[in-house]
């Protein structure tokens, strides 16, 4: 299929007097793993909020092109009903439903695709509801086992070992079966030897579960490691664009993290 | 393994029903060796339980805190007393403002009424939820007691339709033991069956994590609206029944206080716990009709001990109780755990373990 899977069309965001995103212009295209980076305080999370509907932009919009069916604009809709349309995302800060356990995480999670109603199981006399019920807790079971998570199943989310909980919060994300995954500092908190892990691990998320993904990161191995395409923020204007291997040379790519002597260097 | 999960999964049921069937024979027995007073205590755990239950859902379950379980009640009160009373006693009773005609002539046998009754109360609950759950936390306390001391007032005052703050009395005493806990087990049952469909894990998220529902493709705001109308028909359902044993109702019954009891049921027992809920009904009634002694004067020879006998006392008593469970126990009786056969086997087996 052709176009980009995301495309943001001069995204204009501000919060009172402070303009975090200004006139932001990227795109994602179908089937890539596509770097968010900038110093603190860029502006990257403010564009993932909205992306996913938390924030409305002053201007400009967002275009989303499900695995099927014509792209369409997403600005406007509410957080559910982008998630509906095959957009899901993991947090900075891993929000967890932490008092239920890690299937029930995923569970409901895979609640936006069901199709029997609330009162249909209440009483066992609707066969097509308790099967899907049935579906759900199977496929739910295995995506932990698929992510390495199957001996924390029953155990309560919050109780989980933090990188548990980083790939628990994916998995959540994939049981909504979307086509765009967001991932917003997912080597947060990790040590090297998990960081590198990551890499394939995301790699092989993209081929198996036929994802677009735009992430947000710091490790800037894992950054230049996996991503094919990079895109710079700083202070809310995009300063860059492009393969690794440019941005890694950009000068202002370098002045924006390191200050301007070290671009000068 | 999972033939042993299986074995013990049959093993739970049959204790599970064994259990409820039991139940059933003392509670056939119970007019035989319990006294009138006796009976109405247990009468008054069952439809507590249903009050909890429909508070917890609301509380515990979805995580909106709301004070106006009492007006809730109310409705279903009148709703089920109105029903129930004849043409002769609608008559005779509204001597203030004479009765609006159309009213005169509804009837309904009892079981129906407490469905009307249910879903009166439900239909209040869902009309109140569109603005009020918009807030959240304290904000959403305030303006469900607020709206529960509306109801209130409305009732006062509505004379044609509500007799006013004379209250309707000579409902027939139709909630018998079996009614009471026939409709716990129907509330138990659908409760247990709604928190382990996959709503009801939905339901948990919204609680948990509001942000991360939205993301994750929920529509909260309809999930709280659907949780708060469903715990409202059982606010409903247990008002009702409540009517129908005490067989008077005014407006005065249901001020913030009874909105407090229910509360404190939940919070004993555990927020988030259907079998706590169930657990801290009997702990608060039992306590609240038992603490009635210190009431009395106690005499300590000729003396009579200090403060004893002075009306109100119980509930000092049992403030600090509470306040007791809240330092000590925060969590509840339950916490947000639930009953099972395997976790008391597991006790008594550690205990037995210790013991060797």
């Amino acid at each position: 299929m052709s176009g980009p899977a995301l495309s943001l069309r001069g995204l204009v965001l501000r919060f009172g007097g402070l303009l975090a995103v200004n006139d932001l212009t990227m795109e994602v295209p179908r089937g890539g793993i596509v770097g968010l980076i900038g110093p603190n305080g860029a502006g990257k999370t403010s564009v993932f909020n909205v992306v996913t509907g938390f924030y409305k932009p002053a201007s400009g919009y967002v275009e989303f092109s499900p695995q099927e069916g014509p792209a369409r604009k997403i600005t406007g809709l509410p957080p559910h009903e982008i998630c509906r349309a095959g957009l899901a995302r993991t947090f900075q800060n891993i929000r967890l439903f932490g008092n239920a356990t890690a299937v029930e995480n995923v569970m409901a999670g895979a609640y936006v695709r069901e199709k029997s109603r609330w009162w249909m199981n209440i009483l066992p006399l609707f066969p097509s509801a308790m099967r899907e019920e049935r579906e759900i807790r199977e496929s739910a079971a295995a995506m932990l086992e698929r992510l390495g998570l199957e001996k924390y199943m029953d155990a309560a989310a919050s109780s989980l070992p933090y990188g548990a909980q980083r790939r628990l919060e994916i998995a959540r994300a994939l049981s909504t079966k979307p086509s765009f995954l967001l991932l917003d500092e997912p080597a947060a908190g990790m040590n090297p030897q998990e960081s590198a892990e990551l890499l394939t691990f995301i790699r092989n998320l993209r081929d198996e579960f036929s994802l677009s993904i735009l992430l947000i990161e710091h490790d800037m191995k894992v950054v230049m490691g996996v991503c094919e395409h990079i895109w710079v923020l700083d202070q809310g204007s995009l300063i860059a664009n492009g393969k690794p291997d440019e941005i890694k040379k950009d000068p202002r790519v370098i002045e924006a993290y390191l200050g301007k002597e070290a671009a000068n260097a | 393994m999972s033939a042993e999960r299986g074995a013990k999964k049959v093993r739970n049921r049959f204790l599970t029903v064994l259990a409820i069937i039991s139940f059933a024979v003392f509670l056939q027995q119970a007019p035989n060796l319990l006294d009138g007073y006796k009976i109405r205590i247990m009468n008054m755990i069952a439809i507590n339980a249903i009050l909890g239950l429909s508070l917890n859902l609301i509380y515990g379950m979805a995580g909106m805190f709301s004070l106006g379980h009492a007006g809730f009640m109310a409705v279903g009160a009148y709703v089920s007393a109105l029903l129930i009373l004849t043409p002769a006693q609608k008559t005779a009773m509204w001597i203030l403002d004479p009765i609006a005609p159309w009213l005169l002539g509804v009837h309904a046998p009892f079981l129906i009424s407490i469905l009307a009754a249910g879903l009166a109360a439900a239909f209040f609950g869902w009309l109140i939820s569109m603005p009020v759950l918009r807030l959240g936390g304290d904000y959403l306390g305030i303006a469900t007691l607020g709206f529960s001391e509306i109801l209130r007032i409305l009732i006062t005052n509505l004379t044609p339709i509500t007799n006013g703050p004379l209250g309707l009395k000579g409902i027939p005493a139709h909630t018998n033991l079996r009614v009471s806990y026939g409709i716990l087990l129907v509330t138990l049952f659908c409760t247990v069956r709604l928190m382990k469909s996959n709503f009801g894990n939905v339901i948990k998220a919204v609680r948990d994590d509001e942000t991360a529902a939205r993301t994750m493709g929920i529509n909260t705001f309809q999930t709280r609206v659907l949780a708060f109308t469903i715990g409202c028909f059982g606010a409903g359902v247990g008002g009702a029944l409540m009517g129908n044993i005490i067989t008077t109702i005014d407006p005065r019954m249901f001020t913030i206080n009874q909105t407090y009891n229910t509360l404190m049921i939940v919070v004993i027992g555990g927020l988030g716990s259907i079998t706590g809920s169930v657990v801290g009904s009997v702990l608060v009634t039992v306590m609240l009709e038992w603490l009635r002694f210190v009431e009395n004067p106690i005499m300590i020879g000729s003396t009579q001990l200090f403060l004893s006998g002075k009306p109100g006392m119980r509930m000092v008593i049992f403030s600090l109780l509470l306040i007791g469970v809240i330092i000590f126990r925060r969590e509840g009786v339950m916490g947000m755990k639930e009953f099972s056969w395997d976790r008391l086997f597991s006790f008594f087996s550690r205990q037995r373990g210790d013991a060797a």
